[in-house]
């Protein structure tokens, strides 16, 4: 979060008046090292220890056997590969856009100063910390629960609730649903997204007797189009990595239905100890996540408004 | 009339704001006052508010009645996360600095290179490095979940120090190094006092990240005696009586307290510190 603009253009380390000061190449390693140290060996190398695994069979225990291209082909056949697949997509492009909205409608009723205004941004924002949490998914799991208060509070109305975890059609909705719960995480910098747009716009839109809604989508919604974008690209990439909540509500039931991308990686790599295999399924995760992310690029320099 | 009009849209707005909160916070709500009622009362009485008050689940999962021990498990969790702030502190200030005002060969390859990891799933690295401590036979130790911290692999964090060190004034630099000021004096005596909120908000982050981390914690830690919160809390899950819910909700409820600490006394930072550091061009 809170990287909108400058995502893009990585040439902001660009600083003028530098040209005539010498480079500080001493000094600047010895200050970096432990990130350079870090870049190194846990992420740079494991990265290439990801990738010569994914072509192993490595079980821990012996050393990594050769394998070739056999765990991609392994993927092709694996029915609970493409089941994992199957879901993970459900569950980001039934929640994100989900989220999306609600941040952005509820971060415009909340842009207004009014009394206790604080109190009300703050209840919205608490569940993003707690959601992701253990003890946050143990409420969840029971507030759907047969007799739990959702199923209470439809029983007052005469609906006979369904089991939502026992059945696989709703098992993913309660999952969709403690997703969306989070929504307090992108309103608030939608709500700072607001609070940047210049007043005179506002003004210029309502001299040219624009109401409120046209107010909305004619000065609002393009000028947080950077946001919404930064929203969206964040939501998908922690959408398609979530794992917790799943593994505490579900465990990837009933019948597989909610055998998510990251739980399905968690069972091959740490129950069954089929590291190559894992190794293989995060490297196809990220394929997929920047397969995405580029898509989300692309779609953006039609409706992504960087010019004001 | 255009006032009363005025205040009828005010008392709307109100009103829907209470709705949406209220919405929010049910969830939250509901398994706080689950946490006091006696189980036979947990699913039975569909009021929120307890009939009778009871404080047992939360002594009895405190000192090891309920079937595990949560006490020690809350120790485990502040270590790690405390560890992980000061090691976060430590590497994001270092390398912010030298992002933000050092001027060296690599550095836009670098800064490329950290801002890609800003979105590379942790998974893609975690088989690898669960492999290598294991190999040096550190499981079910805190190392393989605090060192990282050390080392700078939470690049967001580095990013909202660079992001926070352009915004001093270069002024500053210049005047410190015309009075004789060594780089190293320049960072610790010029900008990292300057740096405080960021600091701050780092620190939060880090903490809460920490506390609710669930994976991490579960693949590296397997011996009872090391357990976190998060780990001791799907164990009792998995371990469950039926009549033990309200044993759980109140750990629960306990483990997202600090969470709920942090939140309230350090919300102008939460809420303010992303967006404006974040999001300045």
């Amino acid at each position: 979060m809170g990287l909108s603009q400058n995502v893009a253009k990585t040439d902001a380390v660009k600083r003028p008046g530098l040209k005539v000061q010498k480079k500080q190449n001493g000094p600047a390693y010895v200050f970096m090292s432990p990130w350079l140290f870090g870049m190194l060996f846990l992420t740079a190398g494991s990265m290439l220890f990801t990738f010569y695994l994914a072509f192993t069979n490595y079980n821990l225990l012996s050393s990594p056997k050769f394998a070739g291209a056999a765990n991609f082909h392994r993927l092709l056949t694996d029915s609970d590969f493409w089941i994992a697949i199957r879901v993970t997509f459900i569950y980001v492009i039934a929640s994100v856009p989900v989220r999306l909205v609600a941040a952005l409608l509820v971060a415009q009723l909340v842009s207004k100063p009014i009394r206790g205004m604080g109190i009300y941004r703050a209840l919205i924002y608490l569940p993003s910390m707690i959601a992701g949490s253990v003890g946050a998914s143990i409420g969840w799991r029971k507030l759907f629960g047969q007799n739990g208060p959702i199923n209470s509070f439809l029983h007052l109305f005469g609906i006979h609730g369904p089991i939502w975890l026992g059945n696989p059609a709703t098992a993913i909705i309660v999952l969709v649903l403690l997703n969306v719960w989070q929504f307090g995480s992108e309103m608030v910098i939608f709500l700072a997204g607001i609070k940047q747009i210049p007043g005179y716009l506002y003004e210029a839109a309502t001299i040219d007797g624009a109401n409120t809604i046209q107010r909305f989508f004619r000065v609002t919604l393009p000028m947080l189009s950077p946001i919404t974008f930064f929203n969206l690209l964040m939501g998908t990439i922690s959408s398609f990595m979530v794992f917790t909540q799943v593994f505490v509500i579900t465990d990837g039931g009933p019948l597989n239905s909610t055998l998510f991308y990251v739980l399905y990686l968690y069972q091959q790599g740490f129950q069954f100890f089929h590291m190559g295999y894992a190794a293989t399924l995060s490297i196809v995760l990220l394929l997929i996540i920047a397969l995405c992310a580029g898509v989300l690029f692309w779609t953006s320099k039609l409706w992504v408004n960087y010019d004001v | 009339m255009r006032t009363a009009n005025a205040r009828v849209r005010l008392i709307l707005r109100h009103v829907v704001l209470i709705i949406v909160s209220f919405l929010m916070i049910y969830p939250i709500l509901w398994m706080f006052f689950a946490s006091f009622k006696p189980d036979s009362q947990i699913f039975s009485n569909s009021s929120l508010w307890p009939a009778t008050w009871t404080f047992a689940h939360y002594i009895d999962g405190l000192t090891g009645k309920a079937g595990m021990n949560f006490g020690p498990m809350f120790l485990h969790s502040f270590e790690i996360s405390l560890i992980v702030v000061i090691g976060s502190l430590f590497s994001s200030a270092l390398t912010g600095f030298a992002f933000a005002r050092l001027d060296f060969t690599l550095r836009r390859f670098l800064f490329g290179f950290m801002l890609g990891t800003l979105m590379l799933p942790i998974q893609v690295l975690l088989i690898p490095q669960y492999i290598i401590f294991h190999k040096l036979s550190l499981i079910n130790t805190f190392i393989p979940l605090t060192l990282p911290s050390f080392l700078g692999v939470n690049a967001f964090f580095i990013y909202l120090m660079v992001q926070f060190i352009r915004g001093i004034p270069k002024d500053l630099d210049e005047a410190a190094t015309i009075d004789g000021c060594g780089t190293f004096r320049l960072f610790v005596s010029v900008i990292l006092p300057l740096t405080r909120p960021a600091l701050i908000t780092i620190s939060i982050f880090a903490f809460y990240w920490t506390w609710n981390d669930f994976f991490g914690q579960m693949i590296y830690l397997s011996n009872p005696h090391m357990f976190t919160v998060p780990i001791g809390l799907n164990m009792f899950l998995d371990n469950l009586g039926n009549s033990q819910w309200g044993d759980l909700f109140a750990m629960s409820i306990v483990s997202v307290i600090p969470v709920f600490l942090i939140f309230v006394f350090f919300q102008r930072y939460l809420v303010e510190g992303i967006t404006t550091q974040g999001l300045k061009g």
